[in-house]
């Protein structure tokens, strides 16, 4: 078997720049080489003219290579291009980690990238430890209830993808001598893209900025139902608050998706963030992790939501609610 | 069109999680068990597409016996038949021995049996949250696919055997993709209102089909599972508990302070 070489990092592009969670996976990337005392590498996709500026930033990030994967069908993200790219990619750089920031993209492709390495990829990673030599990665089930904690198994890469907010992005170490960029223009043919992608859009143009409110009270499914609402909204009038949900009450139709915060709706940092029968699933709490103080209300002790907040009321929001709504009137 | 929805069977959301002695897996002896809710609003769409024009909706899951009830429950809405793979609860035949690729393999091998047009799962199953058995079983099968799917038109060039999709991007944004048939979609849920089994759907589910495919033995795992733990408390939390009206009044005059009432 040939030589791998260490951890490799695939940093995602957005825009002009980097996907926000790109840097948390350098991060990662970074630690697991230094406590496997093994080199930590970065890829990143596009077509050139994209490439240059970003490749040239990774340069300066204390890493051993850089490698810009180009082509023209790159240009546009389609998961049949991403993942003949990157096994060509990796056939050349044989590495033994690798580590994907858990982008919706990386959702999309990466599994079957896995699949086609005869591998398995550990997906949304939070933490990780290495003892005598040896990494063991975390991730959530239900809906962050418990840690679980996973070891790779048998020959070949460990594939892994890391969860926004779980790995610090470092203060920008920057090295004396930028690395060298490496440039791999992958065998890739239009004929082999079975998808075709349209533009990007937006839905209604949004009637609410919840980014600027400075207290929300968000509901969740522990409402139960449409009607209840009610209780949430007399709250958010005696605190002068804008009105937020989770996911599924956006998904019954119960309020409008823009008043949806998370991973696929708005972020928001409000001094207060009153979360009422929300449990705190990660995709919940990316949306609100810069709320100053937070204030959850929840009859489950163990529920994630009380892990992120500074004053947990553990009880029933059908008895804490009319009673707090009261007693907050003048 | 032919169409095979994946449907996991989970705990309920609200039931009570414990560790096993073992310290390595969940404790699942009287949990109560659903169906993985993304997975529902993928049976909806199949259910959606079937109606607007013509087809079978064909829905497989694997699980050991328990997993029945969420299948009745899916026959009870509209599905035509069910494929169940049955693997026993514990031990080196059961769905936690296997990895993703064992259990997309599993549904695989199913689905192949069925050569559909159209295959659906859910984005991201509750209770291992992997998010990815779809996508590799598209690998698997070797269909173009496209996930966090909201909802699935006919193309627009109106040829039958392609189709476009709405997906969710990040941070609120949309996209739509074309693709040609036979193709894999994961689910997110939202994109349409779930509906409610019917007395007669129900009554109707009984005399519907449900096969039963044996499964093979585990195939050796790429992972493994070394620790199963009740996460750590990281804030310095006030924790409220007693009786509601004396919660509601230390929460108010918190939440006065804080906001400045
Ligand atoms: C790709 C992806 C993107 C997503 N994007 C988002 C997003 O942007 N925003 C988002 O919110 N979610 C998002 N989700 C969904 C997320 O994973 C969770 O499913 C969702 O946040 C759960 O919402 P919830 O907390 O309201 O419901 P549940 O998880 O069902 O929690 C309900 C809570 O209410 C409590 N409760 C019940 N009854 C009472 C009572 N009487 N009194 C007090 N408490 C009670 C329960 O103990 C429980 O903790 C996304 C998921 C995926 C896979
Ligand atoms: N045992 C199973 N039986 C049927 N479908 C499954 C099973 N496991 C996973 N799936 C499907 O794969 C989706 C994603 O699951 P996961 O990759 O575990 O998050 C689920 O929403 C289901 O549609």
């Amino acid at each position: 078997m040939s030589e791998t070489s260490g951890v490799l990092v695939i940093m995602e592009q957005a825009g002009a720049g980097w996907h926000r969670i790109s840097s948390e996976a350098l991060a990662a990337g970074k630690r697991l080489a230094n406590e496997l005392h093994t080199s930590c590498s970065a890829a990143v996709l596009g077509t050139a003219e994209s490439l240059a500026p970003l490749t040239a930033e990774l340069a300066n990030a204390s890493l051993s290579s850089v490698y810009a994967v180009e082509h023209p069908l790159l240009a546009r993200y389609t998961a049949d291009g991403f993942v003949a790219a990157l096994q060509q990619l990796f056939s050349e750089v044989q590495p033994s980690h690798i580590v994907f920031p858990h982008t919706y993209q990386v959702r999309d492709y990466a599994p079957a990238l896995a699949t086609r390495l005869g591998q398995v990829l550990l997906s949304d990673v939070t933490a990780l430890h290495v003892s005598d030599g040896i990494p063991a990665f975390t991730r959530q089930w239900m809906g962050g209830k418990l840690n679980a904690d996973y070891r790779h198994r048998g020959s070949g890469p460990c594939l892994l993808s890391v969860q926004a907010g779980s790995f610090r992005a470092d203060a920008s170490t920057s090295a004396s001598t930028p690395c060298e960029i490496k440039h791999l223009a992958p065998q890739l043919d239009a004929s082999q893209i079975r998808t075709s992608p349209g533009e990007p859009f937006r839905e209604a143009a949004r009637t609410v900025d919840l980014g600027s409110a400075q207290v929300i009270v968000s509901v969740g499914r522990g409402i139960g139902e449409q009607e209840n609402l009610k209780l949430v909204e007399d709250l958010a009038r005696a605190l002068g608050a804008e009105l937020a949900a989770s996911r599924p009450i956006c998904d019954a139709g119960w309020l409008p998706m823009e008043r949806q915060v998370g991973s696929s709706g708005q972020t928001v940092a409000p001094k207060v963030y009153v979360a009422i029968g929300i449990s705190g699933a990660i995709q919940h709490l990316v949306g609100m992790k810069g709320a100053r103080t937070v204030v959850a209300i929840n009859k489950d002790p163990d529920a994630p939501i009380f892990e992120v907040a500074d004053v947990a009321a553990v009880g029933d929001l059908f008895e804490i609610l009319p009673a707090l709504t009261r007693a907050l009137r003048p | 069109m032919k169409i095979v929805v994946a449907v996991k069977q989970v705990p309920e959301r609200d039931a009570p999680v414990r560790v096993s002695a073992d310290g390595r897996s969940v404790d699942s002896g009287d949990t109560a068990w659903t169906m993985n809710e993304p997975d529902a609003y993928a049976l909806e769409e199949a259910l959606q597409l079937k109606e607007r024009g013509e087809g079978e909706v064909i829905v497989l899951s694997a699980g050991p016996e328990r997993v029945e009830s969420t299948l009745r429950e899916a026959l009870a809405k509209g599905a035509d038949r069910a494929l169940h793979i049955v693997t026993p609860e514990e031990g080196p035949a059961s769905l936690a021995a296997r990895d993703i690729l064992g259990v997309a393999q599993l549904l695989a091998d199913a689905i192949r049996s069925e050569s559909p047009d159209l295959v659906l799962t859910g984005l991201q199953s509750d209770d291992l949250g992997a998010g990815q058995t779809g996508v590799v079983l598209a690998e698997l099968l070797g269909l173009p696919h496209a996930t966090l799917v909201l909802s699935v038109e006919t193309a627009a060039s109106g040829d039958a055997k392609r189709i476009r999709v709405k997906r969710e991007l990040e941070d609120g944004w949309f996209q739509h993709i074309e693709m040609p048939l036979p193709a894999l979609l994961t689910i997110q849920s939202g994109g349409n209102r779930l509906r409610y089994a019917t007395l007669m759907g129900i009554k109707r589910a009984r005399s519907k089909e449900t096969r039963n495919i044996e499964s093979p033995p585990a195939a050796e795992r790429h992972d493994e599972i070394v620790r199963v733990s009740l996460p750590q408390r990281t804030r310095q939390t006030e924790i409220l508990t007693g009786p509601a009206n004396e919660i509601a009044a230390k929460l108010a005059e918190r939440l006065r302070a804080e906001v400045g009432l």
